[in-house]
């Protein structure tokens, strides 16, 4: 079996690597979800995460901004630096983290409030911002996430009322308005029809300036169309347990990615061969 | 086969009818008896009471001691049942939840004369004398705070299951912006989970209300007034007032001394279904499609 190291080899300046990520092993109880990743993500790129169903892409973004704290079983192995700090560090506040590494779900979530409740929520808890100030955020939030001019008249109502792909960019307005530095994003549009997908595309392709974004996506050509590099997974079957773990094959420039992939098992996959 | 199910189901309903009944028929009894004098129901004497074999039924010192004894219920059972769903719910391991909750349902298979018992013997001389020395050992607030216990268990179920119907996305997009584990129970689970809790909230108050063996035990099954409001002093709710009528120390064999027991039973029985009637309502109204 090769030893996949999927370091980039062309790594940019350093102040511009926002993670950094070592040998990343995630386990699920006895169950090893993720074996030995390594790459780095830019700052201000779109990096996405492809791959089939249980390789672990979604696994290794939840660690990212340790989400995967909350499940009971999970345990994290290796180093996952973010700007040069170890995320996992016992001194490091994870709600904190969480605040500077935002996340946008697969299935829009808004909560059961109201549109500018929603917004307001984490910019309220985050208490830098003084009452006459949240109004501000919460409307700059949703001119970002190109929602203003749809919602600016109800901003009272529930965010229940909004259409999927609306819910969608409340979700991230709402992750936007916490001023965060990364923004992680599960298939953010899986729920959504195309109409409000290519919204999301190119509202990703607006804020990148401001956001280092992940994307885990199952939509190839959505990854060639928004991302500027890509991270290949894949699944192993261990011959032993019979059980699948993913592992990461290979991360370069999405145009590379889609185009001469250094890994076979790439190719086969962007060629829609395997998967 | 379906027939037989049926039959079960429609003599259950039937059942039901039949006590509807028995309540409407005893209290148009008891009406006959004071000749539809409705007055008689609040006493304006100096020292009103609820003395039936006096024929003296001033509704209002039972329905009061209802009411006390079923506020200080709920001051128990509130921040002990909610505060084990959410801790259920939201905090414990599943190791612990696999303790906890058994043992919680425990609690509500208990038959209500053991709890009795354990407000006369435990909460009497244990918490309420040395804390409020009360007059008599037998009183509302010892009544009450048993008839807490024993509603611990329905208001922290339901409330356990309204949390539970919060789906985890909401937790995590409050986890997303950087809100702590407290901060999201508080404002986002205990938000959205508002109908369960109200709806909790309002069967565990019928509960309380329709309680008889604690509150005739450990209330100090006291009708003799003056109406007095103060959990300390000895009370008479209308469950317990109940049964004095039917074998208690007011044993009585006919006329309206016997059958106000009816009366106040059809009271009890409109009053609770109301609660339940209201508890639905709420749950309908304000539940959250998330």
């Amino acid at each position: 079996m090769i030893q996949v190291q999927a370091v980039q080899p062309e790594k940019t300046t350093e102040s511009s690597v926002v993670f950094s990520v070592r040998d990343l092993n995630v386990y699920y109880g006895e169950f090893r979800a993720v074996r030995d990743a390594s790459f780095d993500i830019n700052e201000n790129e779109i990096t996405a995460f492809i791959g089939p169903s249980g390789c672990g892409k979604t696994t290794v973004l939840r660690c990212l901004n340790r989400m995967n704290d909350f499940i009971e079983t999970a345990r994290v192995e290796g180093k996952i630096e973010y700007h040069g700090v170890d995320l996992y560090d016992p001194q490091v506040n994870s709600n904190e983290v969480r605040r500077r590494i935002g996340m946008v779900f697969q299935k829009p979530n808004p909560f059961p409030k109201s549109i500018f409740d929603n917004v307001a929520y984490g910019a309220k808890l985050s208490g830098r911002f003084s009452k006459s100030e949240i109004d501000e955020v919460v409307e700059n939030a949703l001119r970002q996430a190109a929602l203003w001019d749809e919602v600016k008249d109800r901003l009272k109502a529930s965010a229940l009322g909004l259409s999927g792909g609306q819910q969608q960019r409340l979700c991230i307005a709402r992750c936007i308005a916490v001023k965060p530095d990364v923004i992680l994003m599960d298939e953010p549009c899986s729920a959504l029809d195309p109409i409000a997908t290519a919204r999301i595309e190119d509202l990703m392709q607006e804020i990148k300036k401001d956001f280092s974004i992940i994307i885990v996506t199952h939509n190839m050509q959505q990854a060639a169309r928004v991302s500027d590099r890509t991270a290949f997974f894949t699944t192993e079957i261990n011959p032993e347990s019979d059980r699948r773990t993913g592992v990461l094959v290979e991360v370069d420039s999405t145009r590379k990615i889609f185009s001469m992939p250094s890994d076979e098992r790439t190719e086969l996959y962007v060629t829609g061969r395997f998967g | 086969m379906r027939v037989v199910l049926g039959g079960a189901a429609m003599f259950t309903v039937l059942i039901s009818a039949l006590i509807l009944f028995v309540l409407f028929r005893g209290a148009i009894d008891f009406f006959r008896s004071i000749g539809w004098d409705f007055g008689i129901l609040v006493d304006d004497s100096a020292a009103p009471g609820w003395f039936p074999r006096r024929e003296r039924f001033d509704l209002l010192t039972i329905v009061l001691g209802s009411i006390v004894m079923g506020l200080v219920a709920m001051i128990v059972a509130v921040p002990l049942g909610l505060g084990t769903a959410v801790y259920l719910s939201e905090y414990a391991p599943p190791r612990v939840r696999r303790i906890v909750k058994p043992a919680v349902e425990v609690l509500a298979g208990i038959p209500s004369v053991i709890v009795g018992y354990f407000a006369l013997k435990f909460i009497a001389p244990n918490i309420v004398d040395p804390i409020f020395s009360p007059d008599q050992p037998r009183n509302m607030l010892v009544a009450g705070m048993a008839i807490g216990v024993l509603v611990v268990p329905i208001m922290a179920s339901i409330c356990e299951d309204a949390l539970r119907a919060v789906p985890m996305s909401l937790r995590e997009a409050s986890y997303g912006v950087g809100a702590r584990k407290s901060t999201t129970t508080i404002r986002v689970v205990l938000p959205a989970a508002v109908s369960g809790i109200v709806a909790a909230f309002i069967i565990a108050t019928s509960r309380a209300i329709g309680e008889t063996m604690v509150a005739a035990m450990a209330g100090g099954r006291d009708g003799s007034g003056p109406r007095v409001l103060s959990p300390l002093d000895p009370g008479l709710t209308m469950t317990a007032a109940m049964t004095n009528a039917a074998g208690g120390t007011d044993q009585v064999k006919a006329g309206a001394p016997f059958q106000v027991l009816f009366f106040v039973g059809l009271l009890l029985f409109l009053l609770t279904m109301s609660l339940n009637m209201i508890a639905d309502r709420v749950v309908r109204k304000y539940r959250q499609k998330y």
